[in-house]
């Protein structure tokens, strides 16, 4: 997106906002490409409990912003945004609206026409497709006037030379974006992946995580030394629950976890920025899907309570 | 000879604000390298006969039955090095 749409659409003068939760990779493609084109970015603040500060994000939107780019959810504290209210303000002055999916598609129903979003970007690993795959959906009247960012196979139409004069056209949609052998086997993942979650329900997805994440942080009130991050009120986020251990690194929490077979990331989640506000070093991320059960969740609470001890 | 190869299969830098280095032993060598290391370091706990805590040199570290270690504030590899040889060899 900041390589094709970017690069040949923002200049001096433009603006980009993000926000302070995103994910480091709706980040730095904007730094990179802000260097060459000489366009600002501006950041919208976020609350201290991790919820999107609105005010702040629409308060920043003007007519110079070219594009607006929010995370449905955050990957740390899984706090939904409002992304319809955001884009918007965003076409109300003219610029683009960019969702970060990758946290979204795979946990609710996500209708991009009700949204009105102009561009979708998310992840196949997330949401039990292989890794290497992915989508960006992107309003067809938009992605029509987007040059290709990759050169390679199939994103030709036609190459010829003529009196050392080479001429070069594009391939139709989607193919001018898909340079060179595409990742087969992981689209056929992918496409497994989305028929299996289709076929469970989407919403059957999302009650079973909010019933595990609910259950999870009622429990670990239990705990005397840990400290939940992001909002208390689970209606604004999903099955994502950031905390830590009073006393240990986020990653003797999660290597603690190891010993028992309880896996869970440890670090920045590649949202650094998001932690610099909750004044972190780091957090550990306990996160539910539609493998996890309530006797899982149990055996983590176990796991937690053992730290009573350290 | 031994070397420091022999016992580790991999060292990883955390992610985070923290300067973590987290050691994984290779899994046939990691009850020799959790015995060697409590021979020379000194035990400050020991939780669940899971979680050692440890120091060494001035350094304090935790080691993991599963066969991970965790060092904080090294300063460089060559530092880490040289701990990893006092430690295992």
């Amino acid at each position: 997106m900041a390589y094709s749409w970017g690069l040949s659409n923002l200049g001096k003068g433009d603006e980009v906002l993000v926000s302070l939760m995103e994910h480091h990779s709706n980040i730095v493609p904007w730094e990179i490409t802000a260097k060459i084109k000489g366009f600002t970015i501006k950041y919208a603040n976020v609350h201290p409990d991790g919820t999107l500060d609105y005010d702040d994000f629409e308060s920043k939107i003007s007519k110079k912003t070219k594009i607006a780019c929010l995370s449905h959810v955050s990957n740390v504290t899984g706090v939904i945004n409002d992304v319809k209210r955001i884009g918007k303000v965003a076409h109300d002055n003219g610029a683009l609206m960019l969702v970060d999916g990758a946290q979204s598609m795979p946990h609710m129903k996500v209708n991009v026409q009700d949204l009105d979003m102009d561009f979708l970007a998310f992840s196949g690993h997330k949401m039990l497709a292989p890794t290497g795959i992915g989508v960006f959906y992107g309003k067809k009247e938009v992605l029509e006037k987007m040059p290709p960012f990759m050169g390679g196979g199939e994103m030709i139409k036609e190459v010829s030379v003529s009196q050392g004069q080479c001429s070069v056209s594009w391939n139709e949609l989607p193919w001018k974006f898909e340079a060179g052998t595409p990742n087969i086997g992981g689209a056929i993942g992918l496409g497994a992946a989305v028929k299996y979650l289709e076929a469970l329900g989407m919403d059957n997805v999302l009650s079973h995580e909010k019933e595990l994440t609910k259950y999870a942080s009622e429990r670990m009130k239990e705990c005397s030394k840990v400290t939940v991050y992001g909002p208390s009120d689970l209606s604004k986020k999903l099955g994502i629950i950031p905390f830590g251990v009073k006393g240990l690194s986020s990653h003797d929490v999660a290597l603690f976890f190891d010993n028992y077979g309880v896996m869970m990331r440890s670090g920045y989640h590649c949202a650094q920025p998001l932690h610099e506000i909750f004044k972190l070093e780091s957090s550990a991320r306990a996160s539910f899907y539609i493998y996890n059960t309530q006797q899982e969740v149990d055996r983590f609470l176990e796991v937690l309570k053992e730290f009573e001890q350290l | 000879m031994a070397t420091v190869d022999d016992y580790v299969s991999r060292i990883e830098g955390t992610c985070g604000a923290e300067s973590d280095v987290i050691v994984v032993f290779k899994y046939e060598k990691k009850d020799e390298a959790i015995s060697n290391i409590l021979k020379k370091a000194t035990l400050k706990n020991k939780i669940a006969g899971i979680i050692f805590e440890l120091t060494f040199q001035g350094q304090s570290f935790r080691v993991y039955s599963t066969g991970k270690a965790i060092f904080r504030g090294v300063k460089n590899k060559q530092e880490l090095n040289e701990l990893l040889v006092a430690l295992l060899l």
